[in-house]
């Protein structure tokens, strides 16, 4: 079936799985915005012991869609693998020591003679929520700003003189930390933290059973919302009125467009349905149960959970698609990371995708097994009763 | 003037290997573990004993603890070919990458899902559905572990590619010959199965220490009988994968093997060297030092074990460093030249192509498809060829050791099935002290198979196609130094904490059925 698919066609199916699985890993990300509201919202240990294991029973599907997303652009774009990871290592590395520190917090937490105490796990889950959201959103932002490196694969040839045989090379300074210091990517990265928070909030709603938890969630819930939606129109507004990096489809030569990121909204209409319909759920999500006055809604994690999805996923779309360079190098704009120049070969994008035909058998089983172990709201009660808590 | 920052290389070469090892602590328990959990409660569910959920929950314990530390520590190591090996993504990434992206879809998915269903499910599904779960992260676990033994595979014998000199890089032309490699196959058979035998030495050592403490006999005894079936049916296997893993080596990878068995000058009807002490300093070229103080060999063994023929020819360090015309081995001198030429070629294929020369682009590509097996090579042209020659006492010391232990377990699993099925185990203590101290032996060995297989093969990242000294990112030394120790400490803090809590769970034994697991 696949090999009958043009090389392009491939690339763009490939970018759209990237897509997904960023949108995924963002929503999933609540888990992350929950770890950094475990002393705001649980007063008592009880209450922390309730919050920290209703997020410890879905930890590790952030995790693991982290990991499959890092594996499925590897394989598809390892061009951008080269490039970013090999550049903006400090970036990378305090992304990946958080999500290190954040995988024994919760087994540890509570065991008795965990060595570090549990108020340590707690501040490393803290951590984990406030420098992976952060973070990821800062390199998120870079495929839409971009970063300053070189690509020469001809380096490779390079047998004496003063340069190593390394096809890429980053010019900043900071090796990547330097895109946190930039306004744009930090709009976007605060974005990613409060949204995570909101996310959070939402689905605290949605599965704790604790009145005195609920009520401290309200309250948050307003206080975070507020700033996701500053921080969320001042990236959209800046980005869809800045200058984006367009790709000549004839020549392939990378140039600076004026507008570039809206033009692409226009052009490409799927995608901003996507997009409106997306950012709709995302608000809906959060305004109805700060709205209501008798009976709340519990279930605004489903509206703005699917929104957030939709409205990453169009914003992947708009940095990869309709001749756009996804990675854009502010330093050498011939050396900007396209989907068609950063992608896997034609043998191998058709192999992968017919792996990629398992991902609905997969979304299956997670779907059931997580129906069958959340068919009741989590409360103090249970943490008395469950054989194995965190 | 050098162009190659070495202490670039050697520290990235030195986070990988001290995240790779910390990361194999915790593995090969999880392999074996996850399989013992689910035999356990599979007699729990078949027996319906509520003895035997109990021997199952302790274990489940024992696994998420260690479950949790190996997802740690493995999250690193995925992303590390990226951040500190960049040129090797690129220019292999279209194979490596794949297998990588699988292991994600297909195997961390299931473990991940249905471990939570394993550890939350007890009051909430089925018993048989919670046994199938138990059971799917066994799978999963295994399968992740056959995705990353396949790219480690491919990486010692690169097979199912083809360099494609437009875009640089190695591409993927067969799936299948990459997924069954003989030397992946195994690869995959021969660590999956030795993760079995640590993890039957783990509850049974363990099993021991209750026996020597006179607490919770049946518990003990029962652990010790599905681990030491488990464990004496995975070692069995484990020597024989071991075996058609050396002759793979000896195959494909002949320096290695030559290092593996120190030896020098190649021979036909080759001894193995089963014990020895190699010559202190004895460097390649100095053939006035024997290579052995002492030695005890089995005459032709060497050969029949690495081509199942006691005349075959076994060729040596100095025979691959220096050619054998006789055996048609290309001295590495040689090897350099053509992979210097390889590269040129490349380079003046790109520059035809670019001024739109065919004639001389055919030329230059003929040039580089006649030389690429040597490819290489060509980044040690102007250097001493000696540097392509692993450490020759860590190999050798390293496989020995390792082999010798693997039948000190063989014996260990009989012993101890038999005292067990005699009903006679609690009262030899000294066979149980032995049991408990076999445990870091257990780990000592698995992490000694790596040092061969690793170790062995430097300086090749991709087997003679790329070397370290090529596959690196151009960042500052100083960055990797620093993240090495970021990394040393919060591993280090890490397992012990993790066997601080592991120790304390197992001297608190067995939970009674229906408590909570911390107590």
């Amino acid at each position: 079936m696949f090999e009958t698919f043009s090389y392009i066609t491939l690339q763009e199916y490939w970018w759209i799985i990237i897509s997904l699985l960023g949108a995924i890993l963002v929503f999933l990300m609540f888990v992350q915005g929950g770890q950094t509201l475990i002393y705001t919202l649980g007063k008592t240990e009880d209450e922390r012991t309730v919050l920290v294991n209703l997020l410890g029973r879905k930890w590790e599907f952030t995790f693991t869609t982290l990991v499959t997303f890092g594996g499925a652009f590897f394989a598809s774009f390892p061009l951008f693998y080269s490039t970013s990871f090999g550049g903006a290592y400090w970036v990378w590395m305090l992304i990946l020591i958080a999500f290190v520190v954040q995988a024994v917090s919760y087994e540890y937490r509570s065991k008795p003679n965990n060595f570090f105490g549990h108020r340590t796990y707690e501040i490393m889950l803290f951590i984990n929520g406030l420098l992976g959201t952060v973070l990821i959103g800062t390199a998120v932002a870079t495929f839409f700003t971009g970063s300053d490196f070189v690509v020469n694969k001809m380096n490779l040839t390079i047998l004496t003189g003063d340069k190593m045989p390394i096809i890429s090379e980053w010019t900043g300074l900071a090796y990547g930390l330097e895109a946190a210091l930039s306004l744009q990517n930090l709009t976007l990265g605060l974005t990613v933290f409060f949204l995570a928070r909101v996310l959070a909030l939402l689905y605290f709603m949605n599965r704790v059973n604790n009145a005195a938890i609920m009520e401290r969630v309200k309250k948050q819930l307003i206080y975070n919302a507020i700033p996701f939606v500053v921080f969320f129109l001042t990236f959209t507004i800046w980005l869809l009125f800045s200058a984006g990096f367009a790709v000549n489809p004839q020549t392939k030569e990378v140039y600076m467009e004026p507008y570039k990121y809206l033009h692409n909204l226009i052009q490409m209409p799927v995608v901003a349905v996507l997009f409106l319909v997306g950012v709709a759920l995302v608000l809906l999500g959060i305004i109805r149960p700060i709205t209501c006055f008798v009976k709340c809604s519990t279930k605004g994690i489903w509206g703005a959970g699917i929104g957030t999805i939709l409205t990453v996923f169009s914003l992947f779309l708009l940095a990869g698609f309709n001749n756009t360079a996804y990675y854009p190098s502010t330093f050498d704009l011939q050396s900007s990371l396209t989907i068609e120049n950063s992608s896997s070969s034609r043998y191998t994008l058709v192999a992968m995708s017919y792996v990629s035909l398992l991902v609905p058998f997969v979304l299956a089983y997670i779907i059931y097994a997580w129906r069958s172990i959340d068919n009741k709201k989590i409360d103090i009660e249970e943490m008395k009763t469950e054989t194995h808590i965190y | 003037m050098e162009h190659i920052d070495f202490s670039l290389v050697d520290w990235s070469r030195a986070q990988f290997a001290l995240t790779a090892m910390y990361h194999w602590i915790f593995v090969p328990l999880t392999l074996g573990l996850s399989f013992i959990v689910a035999f356990m409660e599979s007699l729990y569910v078949r027996t319906g004993n509520p003895e035997w959920k109990r021997i199952t929950k302790f274990w489940m314990t024992l696994f998420g603890i260690n479950f949790a530390i190996g997802v740690a520590t493995g999250l690193i190591m995925e992303f590390q070919f990226g951040t500190n090996w960049s040129n090797y993504s690129w220019f292999v990434g279209d194979i490596f990458g794949a297998p990588l992206a699988i292991e994600g879809i297909m195997a961390f998915f299931l473990e991940s899902t249905f471990i939570a269903v394993m550890f939350f499910g007890w009051n909430k599904v089925s018993k048989s559905f919670h046994l199938l779960s138990t059971w799917l992260v066994a799978i999963g676990s295994n399968l992740s572990a056959l995705w990353i033994l396949v790219a480690n595979a491919w990486m010692q014998y690169p097979a199912g590619m083809k360099f494609n000199p437009d875009t640089v890089r190695n591409e993927m032309v067969n799936f299948w010959e990459v997924l069954f490699s003989p030397v992946a196959i195994n690869k995959f058979l021969h660590t999956v199965s030795q993760g079995y035998v640590l993890a039957a030495i783990f509850v049974i050592g363990i099993s021991a220490w209750f026996l020597l403490k006179k607490r919770e006999q049946l518990f003990a005894k029962r652990s010790i009988l599905v681990a030491g079936i488990f464990g004496f049916l995975s070692i069995v296997f484990v020597i024989l994968t071991g075996d058609g893993s050396a002759r793979t080596v000896a195959k494909y990878q002949p320096m290695k093997f030559a290092a593996m068995e120190n030896l020098y000058t190649g021979q036909q009807n080759a001894p193995l060297a089963v014990i020895g002490i190699l010559q202190k300093d004895k460097k390649e070229g100095e053939h006035k030092k024997e290579d052995f103080v002492f030695k005890i060999e089995i005459p032709n063994m060497l050969s029949y074990m690495a081509f199942l023929d006691a005349n075959a020819y076994v060729p040596g360090i100095s025979d691959l460093v220096h050619g054998n015309a006789e055996h048609n081995l290309l001295s590495y001198k040689e090897r350099t030249e053509r992979g210097s030429i390889a590269i040129s070629s490349l380079a003046a294929y790109k520059e035809a192509e670019k001024a739109g020369n065919d004639s001389l682009s055919a030329a230059a590509l003929t040039r580089f498809e006649e030389n690429y097996p040597h490819f290489g090579y060509g980044y040690y042209a102007n250097r001493d060829v000696h540097e392509l020659v692993p450490s020759v006492p860590t190999s050798f010391y390293s496989f020995r050791i390792m082999v010798g232990l693997g039948f000190h377990f063989l014996a260990l699993f009989i012993v101890m099935l038999w005292l067990t099925l005699k009903n006679k185990i609690e009262t030899r203590r000294f066979i149980l002290y032995t049991a408990l101290w076999t445990i870091p032996l257990a780990y000592v060995a698995s992490m000694l198979g790596w040092v061969v297989a690793e170790v062995g093969r430097q300086p090749w990242v991709i087997q003679d196609i790329l070397p370290t000294i090529a596959a690196v990112s151009q960042i500052k030394s100083s960055s990797v130094q620093i993240t090495f120790w970021m990394f040393t400490v919060i591993f280090t803090g890490l397992l012990i904490a993790e066997i601080k809590i592991m120790t304390t769970q197992i001297k608190k034994g067995p939970a009674a059925e229906g408590s909570s697991t911390i107590r």
